[in-house]
């Protein structure tokens, strides 16, 4: 094995490009450089691509209408916009509660908590300890006010997926909006937003191989998206500024490529993401974080006692292995992963946390690669942690087996 | 740029003096699990002089530097001058470190004059309880120290 070869195992954090995504993007700058919003013929041919964007990825969802799909800037955008559409549907009818859980992305967390300082009631459904949203305990907190339902469909950092079908049916009952924030699952999971009753979703291009700074809002139609950026009349006023037509032509042929992959890569990836979970889980005092079933076919995530994460991710990389961590270390804040608080893991497990995020690129060389570097390392980083020593001196407890 | 000075690189990816102190003169443990650091030294004293000194530390990759750092600053130096080790002296020698970092030096300064308090302690050596400011434990959560 050559010490020197990077394994990139962090595609939650973003993706390489495929070739189709890049291929897709070049016209678009040079030739057809027209804006959409111009009437002269440079312009229209430009109109005329994004129009077939939208309905290509209008079709990969399962939406009913192209009009359902609103190009943003990314994910969080389209969280944001999501999360402001509500809130003004249910100012009309004095509805000021929202549903979510306690380990959506902060581009969802974030403006609740700005929302809960404007008065609004949020209410953030425990995950347990499998990082499962309970389908029963959505419908037992939803209320005649609740002016949302934002579950993400499968998490960032743990990887589960969460039963967004169930939920979705509750919700359509109840007559409330449901959002879900599907950023780590478009292109990974299929998702059809009709048979799902899926009211609105984010996706964001480049964790699907697209390119960076795109992504999209889909809302059922009826539904009437609230601005976030005012100044103009693109995508139906919904969201003014030039579109990003090449970023746009590029995420659609990524979303196409790994849609019409997704069944035969899922399969592939998740046999890898099994063998590197066992290999991980036979390290003394592991723990695999989330369902190890109900997950997505690339998230391993295990926290290990006695390290923390920070200087693991450091000696990984030395050893060619690119991989990420929920410490508070390398999140730059105080506390570790809010995810990996609200499965339940206590401060000083959570701090020694490891996400390996595999693709279809990953081969089994890899796997065993990155069994070795990871079980190197922990042995490494335990030999010199006080903390380490207190627990198998049984001086401190561990808490996991 | 990288987060990190090369300094701070290469003290994390080879420590100086890792280990323990059978016969340890003085121990001092700063930090807490619960913030994700924890330095622990432990120093070899005679004739006033820092004969040995082994650190063992749980945290990320500045503060396993800050540690390697600061006992190799201490090692074979006399007390007074370990006592007088600051934090500053520990992340310059290091090329710097992050502004989110600092602390980890902090808790570099802290475990030695954790671990001279220690000896003190041990060998009944009287000292001006002024140069130990206790109780400040984890300056960046908050928590109390241990």
């Amino acid at each position: 094995m050559n010490p020197k070869r990077t394994i990139y195992a962090d595609n939650a954090a973003t993706t390489p490009m495929s070739a189709a995504a890049v291929a897709a993007m070049l016209p678009y700058m040079e030739g057809i450089y027209g804006n959409p919003s111009s009437l002269h013929s440079v312009g229209q041919r430009a109109a005329e691509a994004l129009a077939d964007a939208r309905q290509r990825v209008a079709a990969c969802l399962g939406a009913a209408s192209p009009q359902e799909i609103t190009f943003t800037s990314g994910g969080s955008e389209a969280d944001n916009q999501a999360i402001l559409t509500a809130v003004r549907l249910g100012e009309k009818k004095g509805k000021r509660h929202i549903v979510s859980t306690a380990f959506e992305h902060h581009a969802v967390l974030h403006p609740l908590e700005r929302l809960a300082k404007e008065g609004y009631e949020i209410t953030l459904l425990d995950v347990h300890e499998d990082g499962l949203v309970r389908p029963e305990e959505v419908r037992a907190a939803i209320r005649p006010d609740t002016a949302l339902v934002s579950v993400m469909y499968a998490n960032n950092e743990i990887g589960t997926v969460q039963p967004i079908g169930e939920i979705g049916a509750i919700c359509r009952a109840a007559g409330v909006l449901f959002h879900t924030d599907a950023v780590q699952a478009a292109g990974h999971l299929p998702i059809d937003v009709a048979a799902e009753n899926i009211d609105m979703l984010s996706l964001s291009g480049h964790k699907f191989r697209g390119p960076k700074g795109v992504g999209a809002l889909y809302a059922r139609r009826g539904i009437r998206l609230a601005s976030l950026i005012e100044g103009g009349a693109q995508e139906r006023g919904r969201r003014a500024g030039t579109e990003n037509v090449p970023a746009i032509m590029g995420m659609t042929a990524a979303l196409e490529e790994a849609v019409a992959r997704r069944a035969a890569d899922a399969a592939a990836v998740a046999a890898k993401r099994d063998r590197l979970i066992a290999g991980l889980s036979a390290i003394p005092h592991s723990i695999l974080n989330g369902d190890p079933v109900r997950r997505l076919p690339g998230n391993v995530s295990f926290c290990f006692e006695g390290i923390e994460g920070e200087s693991l991710l450091l000696l990984l990389d030395d050893r060619g292995v690119c991989a990420s961590s929920g410490s508070a270390c390398t999140s730059g804040s105080l506390d570790p992963s809010h995810v990996l608080l609200a499965i339940g893991r206590p401060h000083e497990i959570a701090h020694g946390s490891l996400r390996l995020t595999i693709s279809a690129e990953t081969t089994d060389a890899d796997v065993d690669c990155i069994i070795g570097a990871v079980r190197e390392v922990v042995a490494y980083l335990r030999g010199m942690s006080p903390v380490w020593r207190d627990l198998t001196e049984g001086k401190t407890k561990f808490v996991t087996e | 740029m990288a987060l990190y000075s090369e300094k701070v690189m290469d003290h994390f990816r080879n420590p100086r003096n890792v280990g323990t102190l059978e016969d340890a003169d003085g121990v001092g443990e700063v930090g807490n699990a619960k913030c994700g650091d924890i330095m622990k030294i432990y120093l070899k004293i005679r004739d006033d002089v820092i004969d040995d000194v082994k650190f063992e530390t749980f945290g990320c990759g500045s503060a396993i530097a800050s540690s390697s750092m600061a006992t190799e600053m201490i090692k074979g130096k006399p007390v007074s001058e370990a006592m007088a080790l600051t934090n500053r002296a520990v992340a310059e020698a290091l090329d710097g470190l992050p502004p989110h970092k600092l602390h980890c030096s902090v808790l570099a300064e802290e475990a030695i004059k954790a671990a001279l308090k220690d000896y003190y302690d041990r060998h009944g050596i009287a000292y001006d309880p002024a140069d130990f400011p206790a109780g400040e434990g984890c300056a960046h959560c908050g928590l109390a120290g241990e």
